[in-house]
């Protein structure tokens, strides 16, 4: 297993036996230590990246659960007065809470790609000068469609996930954001800032019933990335070389295997 | 020019008196939402400003515009047409038929050359060289063009001038085309709806006659004092909408209890007008008031829009009618499935490989 043309590690046989602990308190099996010294680790995701990721997920969930329902809102309800009822109007403000903070991680995300490591500005550009890229992203896809016996080690995003990342969320999330604070300065008034900001868009679109037609396939749009995301890295967490679920939590990504290629 | 009455002169031949005069004064700053001070402005201006010259012309339209104008009550359309502009021309209103009429319009664009307003009801269609339309024997893209020339500015009139309307809609034969994308290199004031609201009509004309500019135009040429607002933000079932109480169904009991039309397919969160303030018929009602959701009719291509009693578009793509939802849920559906097949395929096949490995071994 430690074969130095095939592994990455360098074998070292003087070292001791580790985790000396866990072996006398029967933690540790043999296969695992062997086990333990292909593992390797790289600090992948950091802090703004992860907490920017789940603040994301959660505004995402709010924003889809209550943008569904100001399309197709709940049956009327008689509680009180309509004075001092005023639910629907929650649910709008869910989703304009929701939207603000997602805008707001959304430009501390950018700035963050500045300041941050290599792999917080992969998010934002494709390489799509480089044509081993695309050799690499339809690799990705042909062992997607069972097409090849085994996927390859990543660092960060694989192709096809930098892809579907980079569509979705950058330029996605960017339509949505733009087509929402349009709709958002609709209410706010003409003589608000929004409307100063987003005004070109109602401009744009003329009639806004296409906006929030346009704004409404974009929800759809992300939810179908949602599912496929989710998805995804369930299944990479299990199938691929490399830790997934765990990554986006700590940060760290470690590898199963300790071969070159 | 110097011919040309003032409106005072022409109100006291009239046999109007001064006092109705500055009564008429008072309500006309009141209908602009202008303060009393603006009153002895306005009845200066009536005093001694000749009367403006209007050319009215129609191209494809219903008339709904003219209608619904003769019906202004603040100012009264015969106020406006006989005492405040010189209505020159206007083929559905005035007394001249035939060639009179036509000299008529000649006579006027000669005689004040870059001083008078144009006034379109209905657009021009442009396909078969604008043989759909013909006014006085020759395609009416022709008349407008030839009376634009010369006008100082041009008042589009109703959705059919400002946006296509009925006309416009897919797959818009006749390709009607509105006067902006026809006339681009005059001011062009867009006064929409199907009708625009009378009085809206008139207080766009006495602005003009009174202060001799254009009055304060949106990113999409409206008039911003009767188009800076949605129906929706200034509707009397609004608190209906925050509480989330809707009519579900014509004729249910949130109906009658006059709940918002929201789920109905209202499209007053996106229409611009002043319905749910100035209302129609000297202010007796609007439609929502009526029990009837806003359709849209002052919006560009309300009529492709979808149907006026649904909340969410309908798409056309591929011949089938949906919309937004069932699009997406369509799609994420498939998604799902795909998933799911996915999955079977993912595990059939490490189970495959891990016998495949266990054989080996």
């Amino acid at each position: 297993m430690t074969d130095t043309r095939t592994s990455i590690h360098i074998p070292n046989p003087d070292a001791p036996t580790p985790l000396e602990a866990a072996r006398l308190t029967g933690g540790a099996r043999p296969e695992d230590i062997e086990s333990l010294r292909m593992q390797a680790a790289v600090y992948v995701y950091e802090a703004p990246v992860r907490i920017w990721h789940w603040v994301n997920a959660a505004a995402i969930t709010v924003l889809i659960v209550t943008g569904y329902l100001i399309g197709s809102p709940p049956p009327t309800m008689e509680i009180a007065e309509a004075t001092h009822q005023f639910y629907f109007g929650y649910i709008r403000f869910a989703h304009f809470a929701a939207g603000m903070i997602l805008t707001v991680a959304f430009l501390g995300r950018i700035y963050f790609a500045f300041i941050g490591n290599r792999h917080s500005r992969q998010l934002f550009y494709l390489p799509v000068w480089r044509l081993r890229w695309w050799r690499e992203l339809l690799f990705e896809a042909r062992w997607y469609a069972f097409l090849e016996k085994e996927p390859k080690k990543y660092i960060g995003h694989n192709p096809l996930a930098h892809f579907a990342m980079f569509t979705f969320i950058t330029l996605g999330m960017t339509f949505m954001i733009i087509t929402g604070f349009a709709l958002y300065a609709e209410g706010a008034g003409q003589d608000s800032i929004y409307y100063a900001l987003f005004g070109w868009v109602i401009e744009m679109v003329q009639n806004t019933q296409r906006l929030h037609t346009l704004h409404h396939l974009g929800m759809w749009a992300i939810t179908i990335f949602a599912i496929i995301h989710i998805y995804a890295a369930i299944r990479e967490d299990i199938m691929s070389r490399q830790s997934m679920i765990t990554t986006i939590i700590s940060g760290w990504r470690t590898f199963k295997d300790d071969r070159v290629e | 020019m110097s011919e040309i009455e003032t409106f005072y002169e022409v109100m006291r031949r009239q046999g109007i008196t001064r006092r109705s005069f500055m009564k008429y004064c008072s309500l006309t700053a009141a209908a602009l939402g202008l303060g009393p001070s603006f009153v002895p402005k306005i009845a200066h201006a009536m005093e001694t400003k000749p009367r403006t010259p209007v050319i009215w012309v129609h191209g494809l339209e219903c008339t709904c515009c003219s209608e619904s104008f003769i019906r202004s009550a603040h100012p009264l359309a015969k106020d406006v047409v006989l005492s405040m502009i010189s209505l020159d021309y206007d083929d559905t209103l005035m007394a001249a038929a035939g060639h009179q009429a036509e000299a008529a319009l000649e006579d006027t664009i000669q005689k004040y050359r870059g001083n008078y307003i144009l006034a379109v009801e209905g657009n021009p269609p442009l396909n078969e060289d604008g043989m759909f339309c013909i006014v006085g024997g020759k395609p009416f893209v022709e008349q407008l063009r030839h009376a634009a020339k010369d006008a100082k500015a041009i008042i589009s009139w109703g959705a059919c001038a400002s946006y296509g309307c009925v006309q416009a809609a897919a797959p818009n034969p006749t390709q009607a085309t509105p006067v902006h994308k026809v006339i681009t290199d005059k001011p062009i004031i867009k006064v929409p709806g199907c009708p625009p609201i009378a009085e809206v009509m008139t207080g766009v004309i006495t602005y003009m006659l009174t202060f001799d500019r254009l009055p304060e135009l949106d990113r999409q040429g409206r008039p911003k004092m009767f188009y800076s607002q949605r129906i929706h933000d200034k509707c009397y079932r609004r608190p209906h909408f925050d509480a989330g109480q809707f009519v579900e169904n014509w004729d249910d009991d949130y109906a009658r209890k006059g709940y918002c039309l929201y789920k109905m397919g209202c499209k007053g969160p996106t229409t611009y007008n002043a319905c749910s303030t100035v209302r129609w018929n000297e202010g007796v009602s609007f439609p929502i008031q009526s029990g009837h959701g806003c359709i849209g009719c002052s919006e560009d291509g309300f009529w492709d829009q979808g149907g006026f009693y649904d909340r969410l578009t309908s798409i056309n793509a591929f011949g089938v009618e949906a919309n937004a939802d069932k699009v997406g849920f369509a799609a994420a559906g498939a998604v799902g499935a795909g998933i799911a097949a996915h999955i079977a395929a993912s595990a059939l096949k490490s189970a495959q490989r891990k016998k495949q490995e266990n054989e080996e071994v």
